[in-house]
């Protein structure tokens, strides 16, 4: 066995605590704490009894665990510790924008002057229907700022919870509480109905780098969704690997948001196996949990390097899982369009909906689309129709005059 | 074992009492846990036995996560079975808030008191009938409630991940200071914090500030000499050879990227279903028969049959 444990353990409990957080796992001052109270409590006679002491009191989740072990490894051994994995890539989100921030919050000049309101709004119209990845850095600043004021709500759902209604069932509680309130003389019967709420959103953004030109506008659009608190909302980055960047996305401020979601991406603008990373989604989140019963919406080109047969199996997955499975495809948006690329083909049968994902006024149908406003003229009908592969022909076919997609 | 460290060593015999709990007889560490543990038929590794430990002493709840199947909920039971004490569950689901977790009216005992009363002809005492009212014998204590109310206990506060927010927010609360407050009777306090254990599916990551109240242990998949232990242990019919087969196959199903790998309980599972045929090893045949107590998924069973079943045995024959 190693060296014995030092008698007093606090200074190597703080020193082996900061040492863990410069290697990213969150072991704040009250879990120290609890490390030296677990110390104290065991009788520490192996380092055995130190690491599992250490990982029940400082690790918060697996994916803590591995670092910890490299961390107790490095630490006992009395190498030093180098901070992060260098592997770990930081890239800068639309780096010029941020580094000017407030481009585009400038309100209007002096007193907004009818012309000045005018131009303004035509504008913001014109902004409204044009590709994202067109667009010149004011008005990517304009967009940002546009993208800023939308919230997702979520398809509503009944929920076990109930609230007052004027029929359903007997509200026993309220009613009874009245009877007493009126010293137990009987009252007009309470009715309570199942509460409503939205279903959970899932936003799988494809930041891979054939989506380079929108992936920026996408993301804050999904940090809308997410701050937006419509609905429960938790969005994956999809490329070549998989990253929940929901937690990143909370922060208030987009910009900042931003900032924190490009370091948590290792893949930015990398392959695209979309395949492969949504297996993982569904294996690590989705079949647990997290897919069920939710809107689930892919913002992705369905450009596949990887096995199309794969990204098949998964979005048939995604599909029986989610409620409604919505893929919005930026591509969609330009003139002669047609899902014919093998990953969007493989992909569109499971799809409840299908829709482009290019401009201000796409995403905010989107918005509707998940919100449960969306029976409008799609190429989608039922899910049923399209996995039998009749209607997506016949989608295929009324476009196929078009030029095809690169 | 390397004694170091002899000033922190107690005198055999002397009885340990630590702040926050009491420990039951003849657990002083957590390998003599593991022991008690395994006396129940719970077959505890370092880290649980450590985690569970602690959770013991110092009364912090256990928050237990990993993948379907490995024993998260068992674990909550051995230890009730331990400690000689009741188990009381709380499932979590959507939804779920204070009246169904914490205590409720029972309104209708309410109603007929008051008939009662008036019944009496006790018209004139108002405010002491309604003070009866709200009477201890009125209240319907619900699982956090009794929890905190009886001594010893094992709360089980199962899939935790399940429930929302606002409710999590309420769990914060109690355990942190052990109490409850009813507004019409006043604040009832734990004489002895319950020993909590949560579970967790990760379908949501848990608040930070709740997990930041409780111990962490990730449960894994048991290693290939400890399943065949614990398939001993739960199913004492069952031949050596059965269960090394059967453990071995199951292990190697794990390394197959299905939908659903098998946990412990699907193994025990598997191991009954071949008792039950008769079976005294795995062959190619039988294992086909009950495929569906080990793979619950269409596409799952397919892909093992795909493996060509009697290679799959052969091979776990071999490991075995």
């Amino acid at each position: 066995m190693a060296d014995p444990v030092p008698l007093s353990l606090s200074p190597v409990a703080i020193g082996f605590g900061r040492a863990l957080r410069a290697a990213g796992v969150d072991a704040d001052p009250s879990r120290v704490q609890a490390f030296v109270a677990a110390l104290g409590t065991l009788r520490v006679d192996r380092v055995r009894d130190v690491y599992w002491a250490g990982r029940v009191t400082l690790c918060a989740g697996p994916d803590d665990l591995e670092r910890y072990d490299r961390v107790f490894d490095a630490f006992f051994a009395g190498v030093a510790v180098t901070g992060r994995p260098s592997t770990r890539r930081r890239v800068q989100v639309g780096a010029d924008a941020l580094a000017a921030p407030g481009v585009g919050d400038a309100p209007p000049e002096d007193a907004p002057t009818v012309t000045a309101i005018t131009r303004y709004a035509s504008a913001r119209e014109a902004l409204r229907h044009r590709d994202v990845a067109d667009l010149t850095d004011a008005e990517q600043a304009e967009l940002r700022r546009l993208l800023a004021h939308f919230a997702m709500p979520g398809e509503v759902r009944r929920s076990r919870r109930r609230q007052p209604a004027r029929r359903g069932a007997v509200d026993r509680r309220r009613t009874v509480r009245q009877v007493l309130a009126a010293g137990g003389e009987a009252g007009r019967l309470r009715h309570s109905g199942p509460r409503p709420r939205p279903r959970r959103v899932l936003l799988l953004v494809d930041v891979s780098g054939s989506m380079a030109g929108y992936a920026d506008a996408l993301l804050r659009f999904a940090h809308a969704a997410v701050r937006g608190r419509e609905a429960p909302t938790e969005v994956f980055t999809l490329g070549t690997r998989l990253t929940r960047v929901t937690q990143p996305l909370a922060h208030r401020d987009a910009d900042t948001a931003m900032r924190a979601v490009s370091a948590a991406i290792p893949d930015w603008s990398g392959g695209t196996r979309l395949g492969a990373t949504l297996h993982e989604f569904l294996d690590r989140w989705g079949q647990r949990g997290l897919a069920r019963g939710a809107v689930a919406v892919v913002l992705s080109d369905g450009w596949e390097t990887g096995d199309v047969d794969e990204l098949r199996t998964q979005v048939r997955r995604l599909g029986r899982l989610t409620h409604r499975l919505v893929w919005a495809n930026p591509r969609a948006g330009r003139p002669g369009f047609a899902p014919t690329a093998g990953g969007m083909a493989a992909a569109l049968p499971y799809c409840d909906h299908f829709q482009a994902g290019h401009s201000l006024a796409s995403l905010e149908r989107l918005a509707a689309v998940v919100a449960g406003a969306a029976t409008e003229p799609d190429p989608a009908s039922s899910r049923r129709e399209r996995a039998t592969g009749h209607t997506v022909v016949a989608a295929t076919a009324v476009l196929e005059g078009g030029v095809r997609d690169a | 074992m390397n004694e170091v460290g002899t000033s922190r060593g107690r005198p055999p015999g002397e009885a340990t009492t630590f702040p926050g709990g009491r420990l039951p007889d003849g657990v002083s560490d957590p390998p003599s846990l593991a022991e008690r543990l395994r006396e129940v038929g719970y077959l505890a590794d370092d880290g649980l036995a450590t985690a569970a430990f602690l959770a013991l002493a110092l009364r912090r709840p256990l928050l237990l996560e990993g993948d379907a199947g490995v024993g998260k909920t068992a674990t909550a039971s051995a230890l009730a079975q331990v400690l000689d004490a009741p188990l009381l569950r709380l499932q979590c689901y959507e939804g779920i808030d204070a009246s169904q977790a914490l205590y409720d009216w029972n309104f209708p005992a309410q109603i007929l008191h008051l008939r009662a009363a008036e019944a009496a002809g006790r018209r004139a005492d108002e405010d002491a009938l309604e003070a009866e009212l709200y009477d201890r014998r009125f209240l319907v204590a619900r699982p956090l409630l009794q929890a905190l109310e009886t001594d010893p206990v094992v709360l089980l506060i199962d899939e935790v991940d399940r429930a929302d927010d606002e409710f999590e927010a309420l769990l914060l609360e109690i355990l942190s200071e052990f109490t409850v407050t009813v507004p019409e009777l006043g604040t009832i306090h734990a004489t002895t914090p319950p020993v909590v254990v949560l579970t967790s599916n990760r379908t949501r990551e848990v608040h930070d500030a709740l997990k930041r109240r409780c111990y962490y242990h990730w449960l894994d998949h048991p290693s290939y000499a400890r399943e065949v232990e614990i398939v001993r242990t739960h199913l004492p019919g069952v031949g050596e050879r059965l269960a090394r087969e059967v453990v071995a196959a199951v292990q190697t199903l794990r390394d197959q990227d299905l939908l659903k790998p098998p946990g412990v309980a699907e193994t025990l599972d598997w191991t009954a279903a071949l008792v039950a045929l008769g079976a005294d090893h795995l062959d190619a045949d039988r294992a086909s028969a009950t495929l569906g107590s080990v793979l619950k998924f269409r596409e799952d069973q397919e892909r093992a049959r795909a493996i060509d079943v009697s290679s799959l045995v052969a091979r776990a024959v071999a490991d075995g």
